[in-house]
């Protein structure tokens, strides 16, 4: 059999090289993907975000665990920065989701970004796509650690969590825009620390302020959960919320209306993705005379823009 | 940029295939320095490095190079159980079809059992001392090219 059919039926072998070559953007890898994406959609689809550090993937680790005694078969992609200088990567998710080696029914793939912005790489949600079609529900989405305003995920994904972590800032922080803005479900994770009940507070505060209780009906109020990756305090209530979100969006139009901002996000972000590839790589996109002059201050960057249009 | 880095600019959004390495610690010694060191020097040569850490089992480490799909596995032991434990993995690596990945190993492994393991099909042992840029050159030259069909 070829790797499309062996992938299918549950060789992972096969499953693994068809996701190189997807991240590659080999043209097998892509006809892989449209053969896969009628058979996706399945799949409850969890995006996990957050700073660096502040226990994702330890977060995953007993999420993985909690679906597996439910008897879901399980995969998770996780995403860590590349170099922008030398391209490589070094990723390190792995390292806490290494109880799961011996069970066929756990996947864990790592994905570097790739120069993509935005918490994922170009091709993450694509592997979701084939993860999805080949069986694996749910599907655990870790962004790289993100600070303020990368959102990308919780644009692809049916559930997000957000983790936050105490000790990064006092409660105006949690009143700003961008990713304070996305998370139906707020994961506070080193609950056992210093400053936690305090970001619990001021999180339910901020929830609160801008779901008033009159809110229409059928709206998600996102949960804040304080939780703790070292001692397992407060899984199970993580899990019960993943549980409702799934059925909220279900028994909703939610999950219709979700997918299809998802549709339209990924297109966009393939658009945008194809561009920067294009502007970066294409042959008649030489800026280096045009980079002299502007360190020279000759031209300015404004200026440049106007010339680098035709060149584009 | 220092050396070991490629010269050309911007190779982070380049599509095609990177080098991926899986660099693991197997059996019961704890330390780690060599495998970060090497971790950070592959990253800088451009290579994606999955970095599993300390105490690995082989079957830990062969399902790890399965599900990542990568090209390269770089076992770092200090603990001297080399002779015990490469054959374990190199057989975990073979019952699941991973024959083609370039296996390579480093730390204190006495040159007598370098003809054995290689026997056993690691390419190539670097003891202490082994400068990263022959380490790099190494991959760079050895690691497989695949060639795949739908």
């Amino acid at each position: 059999m070829g790797l499309l059919a062996d992938a299918a039926a549950g060789d992972i072998r096969s499953l693994a090289r068809i996701l190189t070559l997807l991240e590659s953007r080999d043209p097998i890898g892509l006809a892989a993907l449209d053969r896969f994406y009628p058979s996706s959609g399945a799949a409850h689809r969890i995006g996990i975000t957050g700073p660096p550090g502040a226990g994702k993937s330890s977060l995953i680790d007993h999420l993985v665990r909690s679906y597996r005694a439910l008897d879901r078969k399980v995969a998770v992609v996780a995403v860590d920065p590349s170099s922008r200088s030398s391209g490589g990567a070094t990723l390190g998710d792995r390292i806490r989701l290494l109880d799961h080696h011996a069970d066929a029914n756990v996947y864990v793939r790592s994905l570097a970004s790739r120069g993509q912005r935005g918490g994922l790489s170009a091709a993450t949600i694509d592997v979701a796509h084939v993860l999805d079609a080949v069986g694996f529900d749910p599907i655990l989405i870790e962004s790289m650690g993100v600070g303020q305003d990368e959102i990308d995920i919780s644009r692809f994904v049916d559930t997000t969590i957000l983790v936050q972590v105490p000790g990064l800032g006092d409660a105006v922080q949690t009143l700003k825009a961008g990713i304070m803005e996305i998370g139906e479900i707020i994961a506070v994770n080193k609950a056992d620390r210093p400053g936690a009940a305090a970001l619990v507070r001021d999180l339910r505060g901020m929830v609160a302020l801008g779901h008033p209780p009159q809110a229409e009906f059928e709206t998600w109020l996102p949960v804040v959960i304080p939780v703790s990756a070292t001692t397992g305090d407060g899984i199970a209530k993580l899990m019960e919320s993943l549980a409702n979100h799934s059925t909220f969006l279900r028994e909703s139009d939610q999950l219709s209306l979700r997918r299809k901002n998802a549709a339209f996000a990924e297109v966009e972000f393939l658009i945008r993705a194809d561009l920067e590839r294009r502007l970066t790589q294409e042959p008649h996109a030489d800026f280096s005379q045009m980079i002299e002059a502007i360190a020279g201050r000759r031209l300015s960057p404004r200026a440049a823009l106007d010339q680098a249009r035709h060149q584009i | 940029m220092n050396d070991l880095q490629q010269s050309s600019a911007d190779v982070s959004t380049a599509p095609g295939r990177s080098i991926r390495v899986l660099i693991a610690k197997p059996g019961l010694d704890g330390h780690d320095r060599g495998a970060r060191v090497l971790a950070r020097a592959m990253r800088d040569a451009g290579f994606e490095v999955i970095y599993t850490g300390l105490f690995q089992t082989p079957e830990m480490i062969a399902t790890a190079a399965l599900q990542e799909d990568v090209d390269v596995v770089g076992l770092s032991i200090l603990s001297g159980a080399h002779m015990s434990l490469f054959p374990r993995i190199m057989a975990e690596l073979t019952a699941r079809r991973l024959d083609d990945i370039l296996v390579i190993a480093g730390g204190t492994i006495p040159d007598d059992d370098v003809a054995t393991l290689n026997g056993l099909g690691v390419a190539a042992v670097f003891g202490p001392g082994t400068s990263l840029r022959d380490i790099v050159s190494f991959i760079r030259a050895n690691a497989p090219v695949r060639r795949d069909e739908l």
